[in-house]
């Protein structure tokens, strides 16, 4: 199956790549997706990760053809 | 209605333009949030400011937002304008707006509308001071 991978920010600059696809023989968990596109071990815990679009916990299940996102807080400001 | 601008706005203009084709007498009050770029932060001068977003998720999202504030209250619109890319000090970054019969859903909306947006909205901000560029990293958590 083949995984749509972006990076955005801080994250983007930090990787070194914005976008980039990989490819995995069983449907992988976000953190695994991170671990191979990232070549990271672990996922710094204020990393947000999205799937189609959609924030999810990094557990959640990613299916072929999906697009998965990571970065950094966002950074609306203070109240 | 929500919409991402690449350019400067004026947030009044905005608002009345929008205004004008809402229905006449059917709402009693407006409340707006206007956010405008600082020329400092953290003790420094900013001389400038990129907005990142997630085209796409972005735009879902703020769009999420608007029909969440239509759900928990009775609203007869409210719009959203956001910028992206480079900023100058003093542009206007951000317009919330909403409408309803009475005031009291329209306070309480406009509110919902920026904050959802400033804790969970994906865009990131990177900073031009006199030491450099730096990513905005501080905010505060949903809820506080």
């Amino acid at each position: 199956m083949k995984i749509n991978v972006k990076f955005f920010a801080s994250l983007r600059e930090q990787i070194g790549q914005s976008d980039l696809s990989i490819s995995c023989d069983n449907a992988p968990t976000a953190l695994q997706v991170w671990q191979q596109a990232s070549s990271q071990p672990s996922m710094p815990a204020n990393i947000l990760c999205a799937i189609n679009m959609e924030y999810v916990e990094p557990n959640t299940l990613v299916n072929d053809g999906d697009e998965v996102a990571f970065f950094p807080p966002v950074t609306g400001g203070q109240q | 209605m929500i919409e991402l601008r690449q350019d400067n706005f004026d947030p009044w203009h905005e608002l009345n333009r929008y205004q004008q084709n809402l229905a006449p007498g059917k709402y009693g009050a407006c409340c707006n949030f206007v956010g405008s770029m600082r020329d400092f932060n953290e003790g420094d001068v900013v001389a400038k400011m990129t907005l990142e977003h997630y085209p796409g998720m972005t735009e879902q999202f703020l769009q999420k937002i608007c029909d969440e504030a239509s759900e928990k209250w009775p609203l007869l619109d409210c719009l959203i304008i956001h910028r992206v890319g480079d900023i100058q000090p003093n542009d206007s970054i951000v317009l919330t707006a909403a409408w309803s019969a009475h005031r009291d859903a329209s306070f309480a909306a406009c509110r919902y509308l920026i904050e959802e947006l400033k804790h969970r909205a994906p865009f990131w901000k990177k900073e031009n001071t006199s030491t450099g560029d730096r990513w905005v990293s501080e905010n505060t958590p949903p809820g506080s």
